[in-house]
């Protein structure tokens, strides 16, 4: 790993800060309803007082202004105020980060459990009825919606966090078990498993060091899907979290909440991606 | 292809044609409501029963699958062509072209696909007529889902323009207009299709999450999103199992094209 291509990567995540944050001011500006005060409607304010607030938006009209104003707030940590909630962005983002970090903690890392508990097996064992039952359980996963998962953890009465991992374990199952059954043919595994050497021994020191860098990569792919999935199930699940609070925003339009959010979120995956990136090879990015 | 593979493909076709000709397998028209019979368990004229307004949930199932099995496939279409005009093109012309293509693409892929949905969805009005709300979610669902198959085709454009008979057919002379029409295009059409049905399952599943989030498709027409909404009422589930019927058919589909899409892994 050079530091130019720590650089490279450092760049990467700023122009996509950048990228992100013109893309959220334009969004903000060009939504309807900007603009819109409701100082209008109060009628205890006198006439001055409702021009001065008029000239202070007029200001905001101007697009290029508008985007240095916006990158200027966001640079202080001002990510603006809810409509719908009525309250700072900040605040609630502070408030629900917690509980989005529980479901990730859940859903990545049982995914990975799961997906790697039934991939190693398939690997040791090759034998078709074992690898075909796997492949039909993680095919029924990628077979239902999210949402639909979530209400039946809740129908059952158990934790609709769970959705998340059977979301992310069928990624993880395929993509290791190719990798593993690749591995383990190679020439140097075979020489160590001709020698004698115990299970473990090859797994830990012939087979884990060369899949390392991919499983990382997989790693920044796999924390996107959770965020993605974490969305429906909070929302089904009634956890208060980043996806419901994105879903209710959603349905309020409030812009300023989702314009934020996607760009923390798009931090976040990016700088994740970006770790994973730096340590894995070219070829492997492409077919993740 | 094999015989189990052969048998997937042509019951997905038989479920494509049922849905296809829904007015004429439907035993209603999908809005019309019996007010006589709210909520009425399977019958002989209500094979799934009614709806809590009065319409056959057979005939919703049925126009709902239709809906989403023609408009997926259109959506797929319109993702993969953005694919390849984008990551195709900023392949092909290298340089700084294909560094501001993999920089447009890495932002779509870092954003985790439901939640761009949902917020390009929530700037547009959510109060739009049905017919509406089909297109807007599903041109959304192509517009926006391009950029995995994007960064698949600019990997393979990439490798095509390093590739000896290129470099041979530029060195003869051969003009980019028919480099890119006689040799690179024909080389990535196996991929462009591939891409295109990988796309069609992964659309029909993001309307689903979608539409039980009531970002989709809106009432009085039917999808398979909308339609799952009816398990929200999960007390009722044990006593009318026949409320699973839009789940089952789901998931048949959706294992159909798993098993098609997948039969390589199926067959190791």
């Amino acid at each position: 790993m050079s530091l130019r291509a720590i650089g490279r990567q450092l760049i990467t995540i700023l122009l996509t800060a950048l990228i992100g944050g013109l893309l959220g001011a334009t969004l903000v500006r060009f939504a309807p309803g900007f603009g819109v005060q409701e100082s209008d409607l109060n009628a205890q304010l006198s006439a001055e007082a409702r021009q001065a607030l008029h000239k202070e938006d007029a200001r905001e009209r101007n697009v290029l202004s508008y985007y240095g104003h916006y990158l200027g707030k966001l640079a202080h940590g001002d990510f603006g105020y809810s409509r719908s909630l009525n309250r700072p962005v900040m605040e609630l983002l502070k408030d629900r980060v917690p509980d989005t970090l529980y479901s990730l903690a859940i859903g990545v890392g049982g995914g990975w459990l799961l997906g790697l508990a039934l991939a190693l097996p398939a690997t040791w064992k090759r034998s078709p009825v074992y690898s075909t039952s796997a492949a039909l359980i993680t095919g029924v996963f990628l077979c239902v919606p999210s949402a639909v998962l979530a209400l039946l953890f809740l129908v059952v009465g158990s934790p609709g966090r769970i959705a998340i991992a059977l979301i992310v374990f069928p990624k993880v199952f395929r993509f290791s078990r190719n990798l593993l059954i690749k591995t383990y043919a190679e020439p140097h595994v075979l020489t160590a498993k001709a020698r004698g050497l115990s299970g473990l021994r090859i797994l830990g020191w012939h087979v884990f060091p060369n899949i390392a860098a991919p499983m990382l990569a997989l790693a920044g792919v796999t924390l996107s899907l959770a965020l993605g999935a974490a969305i429906p199930v909070e929302v089904v699940c009634d956890y208060p979290g980043l996806g419901q609070l994105a879903w209710r925003a959603a349905l309020a339009r409030d812009v300023p909440v989702l314009v934020s959010l996607t760009l923390v979120i798009a931090l976040v995956t990016v700088a994740a991606n970006s770790f994973s990136d730096l340590l894995t090879p070219a070829a492997t990015r492409d077919v993740l | 292809m094999t015989a189990a593979r052969w048998g997937a493909v042509a019951l997905l076709t038989a479920v494509f044609l049922i849905a296809l000709g829904a007015n004429l397998f439907a035993p209603a028209p999908y809005a019309k409501q019996f007010r006589q019979d709210l909520n009425h368990s399977p019958a002989q004229l209500y094979p799934l029963g009614t709806d809590e307004l009065g319409r056959d949930r057979l005939s919703r199932l049925l126009y709902g699958m239709r809906i989403s099995l023609l408009l997926a496939p259109a959506a797929a279409g319109l993702s993969t062509l953005l694919a390849s005009l984008i990551g195709g093109a900023g392949a092909y012309m290298g340089g700084a072209w294909e560094r501001l293509t993999k920089i447009l693409i890495d932002l779509f892929l870092s954003l985790p696909w439901l939640f761009l949905l949902l917020t390009v969805r929530a700037l547009l009005p959510l109060d739009i007529p049905a017919v509406t709300s089909v297109i807007v979610t599903f041109a959304l669902l192509g517009a926006l889902g391009w950029a995995a198959s994007a960064r698949i085709v600019a990997a393979t454009v990439r490798d095509l323009r390093n590739s000896e008979f290129v470099l041979q057919a530029r060195a003869s002379g051969c003009p980019p207009s028919r480099l890119l029409i006689r040799h690179i295009l024909p080389n990535l059409r196996p991929i462009l299709i591939a891409q295109f049905w990988i796309s069609v399952p992964l659309f029909i599943l993001t309307e689903a999450n979608l539409g039980m989030l009531g970002l989709g498709v809106t009432e009085p027409l039917p999808s398979w999103g909308n339609l799952l909404r009816e398990l929200e009422n999960y007390a009722a589930l044990t006593h009318r199992p026949w409320l699973w019927a839009p789940l089952i058919s789901l998931v048949l589909v959706m294992s159909l094209f798993q098993f098609i899409l997948s039969g390589e892994e199926y067959a190791s």
